[in-house]
């Protein structure tokens, strides 16, 4: 899809209802997509058919109707599978989100397999859903929580990183392989081979990066990969976890319920195959067809246009923010995707949300779920704008443009 | 754009820009008999406050030191400087109706005037009714309130949530 110019950016655009509304007064300037992306047209005709047509329960009607609703559903598992490149289909469980992948991650595989004594390796740029789960696993079942160090650029200090698991007592790493704060790209390939050689599985947390780039669990060879649907331009409330089959296996279930057993009794209950004995209860039947379609979205557009269309926004924002006086930009990674953070001399980041706000643009303000990170740079929270595919340039210079403003405004 | 401004300058009026950029109020008490944090989860705004009665119960000083917004530094600053001299009840008196006048825009005069005593100090707090036209800043104002009746209270911790 041409990105390059403002027509095919204008078609893209068309693509998203949302971005014809007015905001105060003014065209909204969405740049708060790290937090959640809008959605496609694709996406919202996609469960509204669903609703219209082919909707039923899955996996327990015996009629037409729940034939394809049942079908529709596990179609979406393909398509997960081949946007991971997941060798097996099996091998994808549907979550509400990446909190809830982690947490079933923690749960099943931290008390099921993980003994007292091992440790979790987890970073200093997690977002709170890849720390409190761990958190709750080392008070509940006595395994240790490590936490790699980031360097002032914001990247991962693998130095410090491989000598966190030196001594073989780590039995997981949990990372993220995009900051939702500095934008940092995580090398992932290289954090798989290191915590291999140390004899530890690894879970990339992808809520970020998959909205950026290709993502093929294969070749990264992780263990575990999780993502959120409304990050990638789905709906909200359905995620996924991808996991190597024989883990999934040896993992007890998470949530007991309907969906997930094979037999029942009083006595005792048997579980069903992954990926079904992690699906308990009604699913997210209707997001499950706006997923796919977010997917196929998301490949019509392909991955190398996104990424070289977010690289070019991405650069031209350092440039055009770092030029505001008395903007300080939050992370200098090699490696990054379309987030900037940064704070303002004299004003604080809600301030600048809010005036920002007035002007129809959108950021984020706050310590973005990463509050140890913030800490590690002596901040409480920062301002941040972040990408998706349907930002303009355009749109950048109107951040810039408006930043100027607020620093007038509390000059 | 003038006019998208126009409508901040009723949050962000001079008087919060001044006492958000210098706080007079600012700093630890050296010598106090209660203390306690305020917390916004949501946002990351602390507020930690130090008060001082005088021998009648009256509030006699309060130091403050926030990590937060102009709004909320501003609103514990300006709190500081009007309960000096207060009697523990008005303060309650004072918070509740602050907290309508936050949310509302105007305050519920009769709840703080009988005789009219509160009335004045409750107009000097007026610059930060704005807020009630951005919901989500309504937090940053009271939070510092929060943590004042915690620490009368004795409760040391608190959230704005």
């Amino acid at each position: 899809m041409n990105m390059h110019d403002t027509t095919g950016m204008a078609r893209l655009r068309a693509d998203f209802p949302i971005l014809t509304q007015r905001v105060h007064g003014r065209d909204l300037i969405y740049l708060d997509s790290a937090a959640s992306a809008q959605k496609p047209r694709a996406v919202i005709e996609a469960m509204r058919v669903t609703m219209e047509t082919q909707y039923a329960n899955v996996h327990r009607g015996l009629h037409w109707m729940s034939e394809r609703a049942t079908d529709a559903y596990e179609a979406t598992r393909d398509d997960v599978a081949r946007l991971l490149n997941a060798p097996d289909r099996a091998e994808i469980v549907f979550t509400r989100n990446s909190t809830e992948a982690i947490n079933l991650v923690a749960h099943s595989y931290g008390r099921g397999v993980l003994r007292p004594g091992q440790a979790v390796l987890i970073s200093e740029m997690e977002h709170h859903s890849n720390i409190v789960p761990w958190q709750m696993l080392r008070d509940a079942h006595g395994v240790g929580l490590r936490v790699a160090p980031v360097t002032d650029a914001g990247e991962l200090d693998l130095a410090a990183f491989e000598a966190l698991l030196a001594d073989g007592t780590v039995g997981l790493v949990a990372i993220t392989h995009m900051s939702n704060v500095l934008g940092t790209v995580t090398p992932a390939d290289r954090l798989v081979r290191i915590a291999h050689a140390h004899g530890a599985k690894i879970l990339l947390d992808g809520s970020q990066a998959i909205v950026h780039r290709r993502v093929d669990v294969q070749a990264l060879d992780a263990d575990f990969y999780v993502f959120t649907g409304h990050k990638l331009y789905g709906p909200s409330g359905i995620g996924a976890l991808w996991g190597r089959r024989a883990l999934l296996e040896a993992m007890p279930p998470f949530l007991g319920g309907g969906d997930m057993i094979s037999s029942v009794t009083f006595e005792r209950s048997s579980w069903a195959q992954v990926p079904h004995k992690f699906e308990a209860g009604t699913p997210a039947i209707i997001e499950a067809a706006g997923l796919s379609a977010a997917i196929r979205y998301v490949e019509a557009v392909g991955y190398d246009a996104i990424g070289a269309h977010e690289a070019r926004l991405t650069d031209h924002a350092l440039a055009r923010l770092a030029a505001v006086e008395g903007v300080d930009i939050l992370g200098r990674a090699q490696d990054r995707g379309g987030v900037v953070s940064f704070t303002l001399a004299n004003a604080h980041a809600h301030d600048v949300a809010t005036l920002l706000d007035r002007q129809g643009i959108a950021v984020r303000a706050g310590h973005h779920c990463a509050e140890p990170l913030m800490r590690r740079f002596g901040l409480d929270s920062t301002a941040r704008a972040s990408f998706g595919v349907y930002t303009t340039e355009a749109e950048i210079e109107a951040l810039a443009a408006g930043l100027e403003r607020v620093r007038e405004f509390f000059a | 754009m003038s006019e998208s401004f126009d409508a901040l300058r009723d949050l962000y009026q001079d008087v919060i820009l001044d006492h958000g950029r210098h706080p007079r109020h600012a700093g630890r008490l050296a010598a106090f008999d209660a203390t306690a944090k305020g917390d916004n989860p949501m946002c990351g705004d602390r507020v930690q406050l130090w008060l001082k009665y005088a021998p009648d119960g009256r509030i006699e000083k309060t130091g403050f030191e926030a990590r937060g917004c102009a709004i909320s530094v501003a609103s514990a600053d300006l709190m500081a400087e009007i309960v000096a001299g207060t009697p523990v009840e008005d303060v309650r008196a004072l918070f509740s109706a602050f907290r309508e006048m936050a949310k509302h825009g105007d305050g519920p005069d009769a709840a703080v005037a009988p005789g009219g005593k509160l009335a004045e100090k409750l107009e000097r707090l007026r610059p930060l009714a704005g807020v009630h036209e951005f919901p989500s800043r309504v937090k940053c104002a009271t939070l510092p309130w929060h943590a004042l009746i915690a620490a009368i209270e004795g409760t040391q911790e608190t959230s704005s949530e």
